[in-house]
């Protein structure tokens, strides 16, 4: 009798829905929706133009196939475009959020209201496609920081949003940047000003409720000259049959000894066991290290989504720059994943870290993808990769396509890549000493993701160890 | 503490054991004997519980319940130890976080509180000491990259820290040279008591210069054909097992 046949689901924590009255664009895309949306945020002129610009890119390209999951063809005018909780035009306090999303968040374990919050971090809540507040914003505007939702700052900074959105992530990169780029709704906007290091860690919560929709949000983040910041992104969405896409983009910036630090806990709806349902998490997320002497470091805990498919990267442009990247990904039931990395090095003395840790379970099927590109000019690039992939059963999958484009004969790259299987023989181990199977999964892949989990902000390494359990609970019979 | 009786098991819809009967009292060391393929390994399994072996028949009775009745991890909480012929590698998890899970696992069972790192360390640096360990093993990640030796010491490190009542040694001894096996044996003696029991598995007699076992058993195709005490082991050692199965045959015509 093999022990890890049985894949039973555990229950899915955050697949409640919130019974609220919306506002919804009609159903489809055309340029209709575009200007629905737009005038929704009351966006200047430009912002409309940006949109229509994109919109019309998007409709001649192609939808790409080359990535390696599968399902069917995503309708997209079977889709709801804009969603938006029913309430009053401009937020100016906790006072005037809606006592429905409050509660919904708070069943989120996110409390909104400052004092309950941890002290130390700022958060600002979407709810499918508008943010419904943000949290320390005066304190945080104290030290010149800004943090608001997207569309808040298209209108109160639109000089800064005009210099940098799409200066990382052009509507033309790809398929779904520019369908973002046509309908984005909202995300979260962070500059902090020359020489500050942000005082706590932001955070933005994503939560899709309403049916049929769409998520497509952005989150730009600048970094002036010697600025510091940690921010960190969650998201969940309730249990729902049909697949709900989420095309974000992310762009970061950081100018001369800035830095970065980015970090997911990815915990959207994944689908039931069958692989109903769940997210479609197709996500642009990219950085550029523009100054000299800065540094972006992402880290990813990816366990949720019916399909995650993005490549969070780093284009190291300044001298010294120094890009990395840490992932954990998890594939349960019929989860698919097509991650990894782009390293690109264009500045000298450039230096990439990449490490990737799947995990495969149930009959998930993951793939490590990463591009490490050392321009001609990039005088001693340096980069480690280390790609290991755990199997746990044996009707799931991993691949690992690791790339290498060297154009530099001063580059020093490395690459180790290991495939490990959680076996019978190691679940009898453990249970001979007194650990039940489940336990032993869950020490033998906590020691597995040490390496990614040390580098998330203390109280999120917790989360993400206790949401890697509960992912995988059941993964054993 | 052990009473197993006309154990019948088979893997795979073949019989292994062909009814074994043996008593263990606490306080004991009993030796198993026997040439390849003789069940030795699949009676230590099946006392463990591995789920590949099904029980067909017997009974085995352990501190007075019926021990086939236990998931593998609560018989190990009851105070069952399997010290494997062939440890286990588990990467990435360090000796001293095993151990404490498994402890704390047990002692859990047990309605005790779990013992926090400053204790557990002192523990677990007691029990280095009497077994005479390096203490850079309990960074180490679980066997890995251990040398044969390294791994059976192992072993009976973790029977150290666990404290089992009925401690089964799957040939401990296979594998190891002169100064291992003296360094695991001196390990074993220091930790056999008046309370445990300990049985060992074994194809040579080596081990029971350095371990004395009150009884040796002989067993051949799945059943224990014959049993005394270390003498036999002794003549095992100087005349090898045909004489025996000679004696059975005679026993059956």
């Amino acid at each position: 009798m093999n022990e890890i046949e049985q894949f039973t689901k555990s229950e899915y924590k955050y697949g409640f829905s919130t019974d609220i009255e919306q506002e919804m664009a009609p159903k489809g895309l055309s340029e209709d929706t575009v200007r629905f949306i737009s005038a929704k945020k009351n966006e200047p002129q430009w912002m409309l133009d940006y949109r229509l610009k994109a919109y019309r890119h998007w409709l001649t390209m192609k939808v790409p196939t080359w990535q390696n999951v599968h399902y069917p063809q995503i309708d997209f005018q079977d889709i709801y475009y804009y969603a938006a909780p029913k309430a009053k035009p401009k937020l100016n306090s906790l006072d005037e959020v809606d006592p429905e999303l409050l509660d919904t968040f708070k069943k989120l374990g996110i409390p909104l209201e400052e004092q309950k919050l941890l002290a130390n971090v700022a958060v600002d809540a979407v709810f499918d496609s508008v943010s419904v507040t943000t949290t320390f914003k005066e304190a945080l505007k104290e030290k010149g920081v800004i943090f608001c939702s997207f569309s808040e700052a298209v209108r109160e900074h639109s000089e800064l949003i005009k210099q940098y959105m799409g200066s990382v992530v052009p509507y033309t990169d790809n398929y779904y940047a520019a369908l973002n780029a046509a309908v984005f709704s909202d995300g979260s906007f962070v500059y902090i000003p020359k020489g500050v290091r942000c005082p706590m860690e932001l955070s933005t919560y994503f939560r899709i409720n309403a049916e049929n929709t769409g998520q497509f949000e952005r989150t730009l983040i600048i970094a002036d000259d010697g600025a510091y910041v940690s921010y960190l992104e969650g998201c969940t969405a309730p249990k729902r049959d049909e697949n709900q896409l989420h095309a974000a983009v992310v762009e970061l910036i950081t100018n001369e000894n800035a830095e970065i630090k980015y970090s997911t806990v990815q915990n959207w709806y994944a689908g039931d066991e069958n692989g109903k349902g769940g997210i479609y998490n197709f996500v642009t997320k990219r950085g550029i290290c523009k100054g000299n002497n800065s540094k972006i470091s992402w880290t990813q805990v990816e366990t949720g989504s019916a399909i995650t498919w993005k490549y969070p990267s780093c284009i190291l442009k300044g001298d010294n720059s120094i890009g990395e990247f840490y992932s954990v990904a998890v594939t349960n039931n019929a989860q698919q994943a097509d991650t990894g990395t782009k390293m690109i090095h264009l500045g000298r003395n450039t230096k990439s870290t990449i490490v990737s840790k799947g995990i495969s379970a149930g009959r998930g099927n993951q793939t490590y993808r990463g591009l490490v590109k050392v321009s001609k000019a990039a005088e001693n690039a340096r980069n480690h990769s280390q790609c290991d992939s755990l199997l746990i059963g044996d009707k799931c999958g991993a691949h690992t396509f690791p790339y290498f484009e060297i154009s530099n004969p001063s580059a020093k790259i490395e690459h180790e890549a290991t495939t490990s299987k959680i076996g019978d023989d190691q679940l009898f181990y453990c249970q001979s000493r007194g650990i039940s199977a489940e336990e032993a999964v869950s020490l033998i892949v906590n020691g597995y993701c040490k390496d990614v989990f040390k580098e998330l902000p203390m109280e999120f390494a917790m989360e993400a160890t206790k949401l890697l359990s509960i992912s995988l609970e059941g993964s054993v019979g | 503490m052990l009473s197993i009786k006309n154990l019948h098991a088979s893997i795979g819809g073949n019989e292994i054991l062909k009814g074994i009967s043996l008593e263990v009292k606490a306080g004991e060391v009993h030796a198993i004997m026997g040439p390849n393929g003789s069940g030795k390994s699949t009676l230590s399994k099946v006392l463990a519980g591995r789920e590949e072996y099904e029980v067909t028949a017997g009974s085995v009775e352990y501190l007075g319940k019926n021990l086939l009745d236990f998931s593998p991890e609560d018989r190990a909480r009851e105070g069952i130890f399997l010290a494997f012929q062939y440890p286990v590698e588990i990467p990435g998890v360090t000796n001293i976080m095993f151990l404490r899970t498994a402890l704390n696992e047990i002692r859990k069972y047990h309605g005790k509180e779990p013992l926090e790192g400053p204790e557990f360390l002192k523990l677990v640096r007691e029990k280095t000491k009497i077994l005479d360990l390096d203490d850079s093993l309990l960074k180490r990640p679980v066997n890995e990259g251990f040398s044969g030796g390294e791994k059976k010491r192992n072993e009976i490190f973790q029977m150290a820290v666990l404290e089992p009542k009925l401690a089964i040694l799957d040939e401990t001894d296979s594998g190891l040279d002169i100064d291992a096996l003296r360094a695991v044996s001196d390990g074993i003696n220091k930790l056999k008591n008046k309370d445990n029991g300990i049985i060992m598995v074994t194809h040579y007699q080596r081990l029971l210069d350095y371990i004395v076992p009150d009884f040796v058993h002989v067993l051949l195709n799945g059943k224990i054909v014959k049993s005394g005490t270390r003498e036999l082991a002794l003549e095992l050692e100087e005349k090898g097992y045909d004489w025996i199965r000679e004696e059975q045959k005679e026993e059956v015509v």
